[in-house]
């Protein structure tokens, strides 16, 4: 499939194609976000998905608490505001009470990882049918940089700032990995935003992820190793060699589940 | 017209559309937008072959590449 979006009423000069431009399903509204931050692309993904499904007037989303809790403002479609963690729960309800509804949940690590971790176990556990975009950048970037549950070995962050200590505050979670134990769980990926490949293998999972959904298979997952520049303390450009250096040797990248052909 | 196009508007100037574009035809901008960031633009505007990889790079969504309908094609839409 390919990425060719048409926005009604910009025109395209003639004997040009357009080949690259925001989905349809996003708001002009610029982001609020810092530079080199990877929600922006993600956010992009997601609108991609809408539109190349053409769900836009059947999807409810669900927005996290953290960096994107103002994702509501940069899409078309109805999204509901739930409480830290709690957007696997609020989502579950919205797709039992509206089953025809396209339904995901947008979040980061501090928010499904961390103090929503048994909403999104149970969720999995119980294979609701909806779709969760995880975005993991190892850190709470919106609260000033603080360790995660995800934050790697040694990384320095402000309330570990000799670097995190395993035998203090143990091993960084994988979700996947965790989550690859459950039979609930229709379709597992981790991809890192780190390059023009990376993202488009990242848009080949999300697609898997939502035609999960639409076929009501269970469960699905897509992990977005994604950089924080700001809270890292590098330029864009150095955190993304970051991910490719160090991050991913801790998360490995691939699918995990894809119970899709099942 | 430029095959890339890159809204100033919305550039935080993270540079990553500079570091990814193959051709190496984007550079930073000396002057500043009216968020206070120095935007990309399209320094050298015959290089860009309309590949769209600083646009898949872009955190901000705010790049739209064109690029050129090929010869063939319009043959097979007008015969």
């Amino acid at each position: 499939m390919s990425t060719i979006i048409e926005r009604p009423g910009t025109q395209t000069p003639e004997g040009l194609n357009c080949v690259f431009e925001k989905p349809r399903a996003m708001s002009d509204k610029p982001f609020h976000y810092c530079p080199g931050c990877s929600h922006g692309t993600y956010h992009r993904l997601v609108g991609e998905m809408i539109d190349e499904f053409d769900l836009m007037s059947r999807t409810v989303g669900v927005c996290p608490v953290g960096c994107a809790v103002f994702a509501y403002e940069y899409f078309e479609f109805d999204m509901v505001e739930a409480s830290h963690g709690r957007a696997p729960a609020v989502a579950t309800g919205v797709k039992r009470c509206l089953p025809d509804r396209f339904v995901f949940t947008y979040q980061g690590d501090g928010d499904l990882a961390s103090i929503g971790m048994a909403e999104t176990i149970h969720a999995a556990a119980r294979g609701e049918n909806i779709t969760v975009f995880f975005v993991n950048n190892g850190i709470f970037g919106m609260t000033g940089g603080q360790m995660a549950p995800t934050s790697l070995i040694g990384q320095k962050t402000t309330t570990s700032q000799a670097g995190r200590d395993p035998m203090l505050t143990g091993q960084p979670i994988k979700v996947c990995e965790l989550l690859s134990s459950l039979d609930g769980v229709a379709y597992l990926a981790r991809v890192p935003l780190s390059s023009p490949k990376n993202i488009k293998t990242c848009r080949k999972y999300m697609r898997n992820a939502v035609r999960c959904q639409l076929e009501g298979k269970g469960f699905a997952l897509v992990e977005a190793l994604s950089p924080c520049p700001v809270q890292w303390g590098m330029t864009p450009g150095d955190a993304i060699d970051y991910i490719d250096e160090k991050v991913v040797k801790v998360f490995p990248p691939g699918e995990f589940i894809n119970k899709l052909n099942d | 017209m430029d095959l890339c196009q890159i809204n100033e508007r919305v550039c935080k100037g993270c540079e990553l559309c500079v570091k990814f574009c193959p051709q190496h035809a984007l550079e930073m901008s000396e002057g500043r937008n009216s968020a206070g960031f120095h935007p990309a633009y399209l320094a050298h505007p015959d290089l860009c072959t309309g590949c769209a990889l600083c646009a898949e790079m872009c955190p901000e969504a705010g790049i739209v590449v064109y690029r050129r309908q090929k010869a063939r094609a319009s043959q097979t839409q007008t015969g």
